[in-house]
């Protein structure tokens, strides 16, 4: 089985995961800009975040066999935070770069006026770049909230192909299917989806568009669960093309639209990145480090 | 300054097809238009340019400039061109400051086109040249040292150069100025550097005798042993 895991938050695992997740047969991923759990005080701490997307958590995936790619967005939590507004003025220098596949996360928390100024700005950053969009559903009010992204997504003009809508579940999917925008589901145990349920979400609505992550970050999450869902998949009789449809070429095709999908590079390096080798330690002798 | 070697005299236009020099050129020229645009264009040459390996044969970027880091430097050319010294200097520190690994070392590698005489310009060259020698990212520690802007490094700094290679596997041949400036304070560093691995019983890196050989009068020429 090979995995794109199209939503996981690396910054907040650790090399474990990394191995475990290469002989589970994940191949690439997308680590979206989130909320890191700490609240962040100034742009600059944005900035050393997002110099960590594109670099270092990129690196330290490649020593594993992993191709990492990112998206970036000031994420709707933090888009209410005053001292915050300016990180919308570094996003472009960011949105310009390889393996940037995405303008993300993007959408609603609490849906206040300061969320939707962020978001709507956003999308037109995506626009301006002719990048994909993912899109958070809030996890309060989520039906509501999603309803209300689908109209700003409407109003922006972008097409619903373009856009990826997750956290989804039995209450929201059917007016994503709708939209057209590809559907996303977080398999996150406890508080969002689970491979048994997704299953019957994919029995009933089928796999065009259906995309699943496992969203794991620092909270009580499952880098695997992706894997976790394949086999439900095939426990319950998808064939091993639904499998691979759903965990592979779905959200390939849908980073691909960004033209920034780096595939090919997923050989492990001996370098050290910016003055720290992950081996922490000696170099093999005769390899001085 | 006089071109970097990894210039060389290589260009982005010798290298690329038509339709990838066509490209590069409206970039340049959009940039010689709104110089603040190379912001944004400046790390999007990988993919509407070119990539790959450049006459190195090194997919890396370590051994020489890749054909995205030639490209990159055409705007940099730009840049430097169409803006005064010191802000054509503050608009590649940002280009430095906001790039990932790749768009760095295309700054390390075009450093040179900087105007040094410049007192404020040198300055900001040598902060950059100084981040880059911080890292044990050996392409960037190998575009630092192969930048014709080590000319602008005292003594001191430049054999901290050299030693850095040394001691990150960066090869001492592509350090710019070595045939001119090895001297035997680098000597004694190099000497020491080797009598250090030997004494944990380590190899000893064969690039040291690069700068041993140039002193052979020296006693400290017969310490080390090639690893």
């Amino acid at each position: 089985m090979r995995i794109f895991e199209p939503h996981i938050h690396m910054t907040s695992r650790t090399t474990a995961d990394y191995r475990s997740m290469y002989d589970a047969g994940v191949r690439a991923l997308v680590e979206p800009a989130f909320w890191t759990g700490q609240p962040r005080t100034s742009v600059g701490s944005f900035r050393d975040y997002f110099d960590g997307l594109i670099g270092w958590e990129r690196f330290r995936a490649a020593q594993f066999g992993i191709a990492h790619h990112c998206t970036i967005a000031l994420n709707p939590k933090e888009a209410n935070d005053p001292r915050l507004s300016e990180v919308l003025d570094v996003l472009p220098r960011y949105l310009a770069k390889d393996g940037v596949v995405a303008v993300g996360e993007v959408g609603f928390d609490s849906r206040t006026p300061a969320e939707e100024k962020a978001f709507r700005r956003q999308l037109e950053l995506a626009k301006e770049f002719e990048l994909p969009v993912l899109v958070h559903t809030p996890h309060r009010d989520k039906a509501e909230g999603t309803r209300h992204t689908l109209r700003l997504v409407t109003e922006s003009g972008i097409a619903p192909e373009m856009v990826l809508v997750d956290h989804l579940n039995e209450t929201t999917v059917a007016m994503v299917h709708d939209s057209g925008c590809v559907m996303g589901f977080s398999i996150y145990p406890d508080t969002k989806m689970d491979p048994h349920r997704m299953v019957r979400i994919l029995s009933e609505w089928g796999t065009d568009r259906m995309v699943v992550n496992s969203a794991a970050d620092w909270g009580h999450s499952d880098p695997l669960s992706t894997l976790y869902t394949g086999r439900a998949m095939s426990a319950a009789g998808f064939t091993d093309d639904d499998v691979d449809r759903v965990l592979w070429r779905n959200p390939v095709d849908f980073f691909a639209r960004s033209g920034r999908l780096l595939l090919e590079g997923t050989t492990t390096t001996g370098a050290s990145f910016e003055g720290n080798s992950i081996l922490r330690g000696e170099r093999p002798e005769g390899d001085a480090g | 300054m006089g071109p970097g070697r990894e210039g060389g005299g290589v260009s982005a236009l010798d290298l690329l097809d038509d339709q990838a020099r066509s490209v590069l050129d409206a970039l340049c020229a959009q940039v010689a238009g709104r110089p603040s645009l190379v912001a944004v264009l400046f790390p999007a040459v990988g993919r509407r340019v070119a990539r790959g390996p450049g006459p190195s044969g090194d997919p890396t970027g370590t051994l020489g400039p890749t054909l995205e880091d030639l490209a990159r430097i055409e705007l940099l050319r730009t840049v430097v061109e169409s803006l005064p010294p010191t802000d054509a200097a503050t608009e590649i520190t940002d280009l430095y400051g906001y790039g990932d690994a790749d768009e760095k070392r295309a700054v390390l590698h075009g450093l040179h086109l900087l105007d040094g005489t410049v007192p404020e310009v040198a300055e900001t060259v040598r902060d950059l040249l100084a981040d880059a020698l911080r890292t044990n990212d050996t392409r960037l520690v190998a575009a630092a040292a192969a930048s014709g802007a080590q000319s602008l490094l005292d003594d001191h700094a430049w054999r901290q150069t050299v030693l850095k290679c040394l001691f990150v596997g960066v090869p001492l041949r592509l350090v710019a100025g070595l045939d001119t400036r090895a001297d035997l304070e680098l000597a004694r560093m190099c000497a020491d550097f080797a009598h250090e691995r030997s004494a944990a019983g380590r190899s000893v890196p064969a690039d040291t005798r690069l700068v041993l050989d140039r002193f052979p009068e020296h006693p400290f020429h017969e310490g080390p042993q090639e690893g």
